[in-house]
């Protein structure tokens, strides 16, 4: 990979249901290492984006790379497995296993049945685990089941279990949702200092958390790319004003 | 030959016909409640000894048209019971809805053992029904006879499915059952009583089985076990005719009903049973998407 | 489409040593005890304990509902039946049923199982074949949930009209009976049907043992976080196939071996034990001794059996009801079995 080659582009992308276009012909880039913030009005297409990044549609045309190769015929397994991973709306945390065991699952690198088999121990990398639960300070209810804990205690843990698999790349579909200012802080701390070392696209509508971020935002109208600048440049687009923030004032 | 095959063809549509019957109402249920009852068979065989004691009662002739209301309204009341009594309190549990079902299916084929001996009843047919049509066809010898008892049974499920259709668009319960096949929530949070739809819907799928019991009794004996004859088909109707559409369960049904009459065609009963089996599991190695598409933002919707 | 979560601590050492031994040792201490009846019938309930394990594994940690375990427990039956009918023919070409049949020349499908090393290993192959293949193409689909029940509940009635359609090379309805001998023993002597015995309760202790196991590791770990998160799961990069296409399989194998051993037992293998009756017995069994738990799977063999038999040989019209019954009372007040009432009771101060 060249230095200058991107880590994940998404090229002239289309994502049709039964004739509707979800994503019209949506193109965009991302460094190693870059986190952007994807924001636009309901029904824009963002959450679909995520979905045909991370293989869970199937797109109707365009091109999905990953470090240059087209990724768009891999499953979901196969691109956790190169390195992209995602975190849902809704958390969806395996309630029933304890926070260590969810993290656990997640930071396990052998995936094999049949080793999984010969092992007591819930992962092979419990010092990333450890590390994992410090990060998202859950550190003291780590055997507590994860059906457990509070709202926004939910939504760290799965962004732990996204980061615990060692992605190069995080999608968090609004890891903010559901949470009060206090959280949406430390949220956004947190993410601040995972990325330091991974690329994240975050997709988020709460303003005051996309600004703590302090990131590029891209924003999607009706399936495609409108604009792209740091949040104040897109606040003074007279476009972006019209679909979107214009709206939400 | 020709006739051979013709005449198979036209058996497999009638079977086709009730086990559509059977199996609209486990469809319905299931696109509404995501729960298969197992149960279903016997409110056929309820349906089926409702119409052997009407047609005991008041004869054969007005008895064939008094059951069909009578069957219809009995196996309605039964599902409802068994949905206040059972399935109410399992709804986000779909397998272990299956195995109460379950036991309530072998209670009442047991039920039916007791009340009516294990061996089957005969509905005696009236005079309209036992004839044939298309004797004239018959003229060289190698013509097609058809049963009037097998038209009868074909007329009244197009007539059901067709009835079942309008009602589903243009009632107001028909609105309320599309709603809330699509989205429980929104169509709670818009004040529809979706306990109450859940509740009519059992009841309706279980009554559309019961006028199915009629008409099986027109083809053979009613045995306690007559629904599992038939309820194993149906399920095989739902799994391959998708969730939530009328016309993909009448298709499949008559899918499944050609291909094993076909079938029995060349092999016998057992074979056509399996091919029928295959033919679904293949089916479903076609089909690109899996069978639930999930929706974008929950990871379980 | 799931189950609500269940927090659930698999039996970590939570089964003291000492109740092991006391089981073991009481199951040993029989042959002594019991007549050569009640030595059977006991042995009868131990094999299906043995398929009741598999459906622990499968069904109540992997959350997938096999209502067709009775065809596997057939397959590994009648390939241990196949071998035993032709053991016994006493230098006759052809078994007896197909004599009957008018059949002159021996199926070439039945040639193999002349072997007995050829039958012992189909006792555990041909299950295993069928629930990989099975397995593969349903899985593969996403097929799970209420569909894979249905599914496998039809191809065991596929199998079963299959049987009895094919009387001739079959036995059909009533199945392949009559053994004599079996790698050399008379098997109606006392010192073989202690041996059997012996051998059942051997298996039996393998299964638990292998059962526990696999729930204690992290694939038992895996695969509950596959029955309450599928999709979860599958976002982490775990691909489910292969997991549960595990569980399927070592299912169907137990109920294999459990269904070669009842047959030696019963010295009887017909229809109704493949069947859709029989298969969703079964599921009663563990239903009833608590689905999440080895040591409870085989308690509701045994209990649910002795009722069975009890029952049924005193009011033979009850019994439907009763088992009926428990089928709804099990899942309605007591999701968890009665290994999940013990566990309650025991929490409780």
């Amino acid at each position: 990979m060249s230095p200058l080659e991107p880590l994940l582009a998404v090229d002239g992308l289309v994502v049709s249901y039964a004739g509707f276009r979800a994503i019209d012909g949506f193109s965009m880039t991302l460094g190693p290492g870059e986190t952007r913030v994807l924001i636009g009005p309901n029904g824009a297409g963002k959450s679909t984006l995520c979905d045909a990044i991370i293989g869970r549609v199937r797109p109707t045309e365009g091109r999905i790379l990953w470090k240059g190769r087209d990724i768009v015929r891999l499953d979901e397994a196969g691109r956790v497995a190169l390195g992209i991973c995602r975190k849902f709306q809704a958390p969806g945390v395996l309630a029933g296993l304890t926070v260590a065991e969810n993290i656990g699952l997640a930071a396990c690198r052998t995936r094999s049945w049949w080793k999984a088999l010969r092992s007591r121990r819930p992962t092979d990398r419990p010092q990333i685990v450890d590390e994992v639960l410090e990060m998202i300070g859950l550190e003291l209810q780590r055997d507590v089941p994860a059906g457990a804990l509070s709202h926004g205690e939910k939504q760290w843990l799965e962004i732990g279990m996204v980061v615990a698999t060692g992605g190069e790349l995080l999608l968090l579909d609004e890891p903010t949702a559901g949470m009060g200012p206090q959280e949406t802080r430390r949220t956004a701390e947190l993410l601040r200092f995972l990325g330091r070392e991974r690329a994240i696209l975050v997709i988020d509508h709460d303003m005051a958390f996309v600004e703590q971020l302090d990131c590029p935002v891209t924003v999607m109208h009706q399936g495609r790319f409108l604009a792209q600048g740091t949040l104040a440049q897109m606040r003074a687009d007279p476009a972006v004003a019209e679909v979107y923030l214009g709206q939400a004032a | 030959m020709d006739a051979l095959i013709g005449a198979q063809l036209f058996n497999g549509l009638s079977v086709a016909s009730i086990n559509l019957m059977a199996a609209l109402g486990l469809a319905l249920v299931f696109g509404l409640m995501r729960v298969i009852n197992m149960a279903h068979g016997e409110f056929l065989m309820l349906g089926g000894y409702l119409a052997f004691l009407s047609t005991s009662l008041l004869g054969p002739a007005a008895g064939v048209l008094v059951s069909l209301l009578v069957a219809s309204v009995g196996a309605a009341v039964a599902g409802a019971i068994v949905h206040l009594l059972v399935v109410r309190h399992l709804l986000a549990r779909p397998l272990d809805t299956l195995l109460a079902t379950w036991g309530l299916a072998l209670i009442l084929q047991q039920l039916a053992r007791d009340l009516f001996g294990p061996i089957g009843v005969e509905v005696a047919l009236p005079a309209w029904l036992s004839g044939t049509a298309g004797e004239s066809l018959a003229a060289d010898g190698d013509g097609l006879a058809l049963p009037a008892s097998r038209l009868f049974i074909l007329a009244a499920a197009a007539a059901v499915l067709g009835v079942l259709h309008l009602a589903l668009r243009h009632t107001r319960l028909g609105l309320a059952i599309r709603a809330v096949s699509q989205d429980r929530m929104m169509a709670a949070a818009l004040g529809i009583d979706v306990r109450r739809v859940e509740l009519a819907v059992f009841a309706l799928g279980a009554g559309l089985a019961g006028l199915g019991g009629v008409l099986l009794a027109l083809l053979g004996p009613v045995t306690p076990t007559v629904g599992q004859a038939y309820v194993v088909p149906a399920f095989l109707v739902v799994i391959l005719g998708g969730i939530g559409s009328l016309g993909g369960t009448a298709a499949a049904a008559l899918l499944l009903g050609l291909v094993s009459a076909l079938a029995q065609v060349v092999v016998d009963v057992a074979i056509a049973q399996l091919v029928m089996l295959l033919f679904v599991i293949l089916f479903l190695q076609l089909r690109p998407e899996g069978l639930v598409v999930t929706r974008s933002r929950a990871l379980d919707a | 489409m799931r189950e609500p979560a269940r927090l659930f601590v698999p039996e970590h050492g939570g089964m003291p040593r000492a109740a092991i031994l006391v089981g073991a040792g009481a199951l040993a201490l029989m042959p002594a005890v019991l007549g050569p009846y009640d030595l059977a019938l006991l042995g009868r309930f131990l094999s299906l304990a043995i398929a009741a394990l598999g459906l622990v594994l499968l069904w109540g940690h992997g959350g997938l509902l096999s209502l067709g375990q009775g065809l596997f427990f057939g397959l590994g039956g009648y390939a241990l039946a196949m071998h035993l009918k032709l053991a016994g023919t006493d230098g006759a070409a052809l078994p007896d049923f197909m004599v009957w049949s008018g059949l002159e020349r021996l199926p070439w499908w039945w040639r193999p199982f002349e072997s007995p090393v050829f039958a012992l290993a189909a006792v555990v192959v041909l299950p295993a074949l069928v629930a990989l293949l099975l397995g593969w193409s349903l899985l593969r689909r996403r097929v799970t949930g209420p569909y894979f029940a249905i599914l496998t509940q039809a191809l065991a009635l596929a199998f079963v009209t299959l049987i009895i359609g094919r009387q001739a090379v079959t036995g059909g309805f009533n199945g392949l009976t009559d053994f004599r001998t079996f790698l050399g023993v008379d098997l109606p002597t006392r010192e073989a049907r202690t041996a059997l015995h012996f051998v059942t309760v051997l298996l039996l202790l393998a299964a638990w043992l292998a059962v526990r196991h696999a729930l204690q590791s992290r694939y038992g770990l895996a695969l509950r976080a596959l029955r309450d998160g599928e999709n979860r799961m599958r976002f982490l990069g775990y691909d489910p196939l292969p997991w549960r296409l595990a569980a399927f399989v070592a299912a169907a194998v137990l109920a294999g071996v459990g269904g070669a051993l009842h047959t030696l037992h019963a010295g009887v293998i017909s229809p109704a034990q493949a069947g859709i009756i029989f298969s969703i017995e079964l599921v009663v069994l563990v239903a009833v001794g608590g689905r999440l738990s080895p040591t409870g799977a085989i308690a509701g063999a045994l209990l649910v059996n002795f009722a069975r038999d009890r029952i049924s040989s005193a009011f033979p019209d009850l019994w439907l009801y009763v088992l009926g019954g428990l089928f709804i009372l099990s899942v309605l007040v007591l999701p968890e079995g009665l290994a999940g009432l013990g566990q309650r009771l025991r929490r409780r101060p």
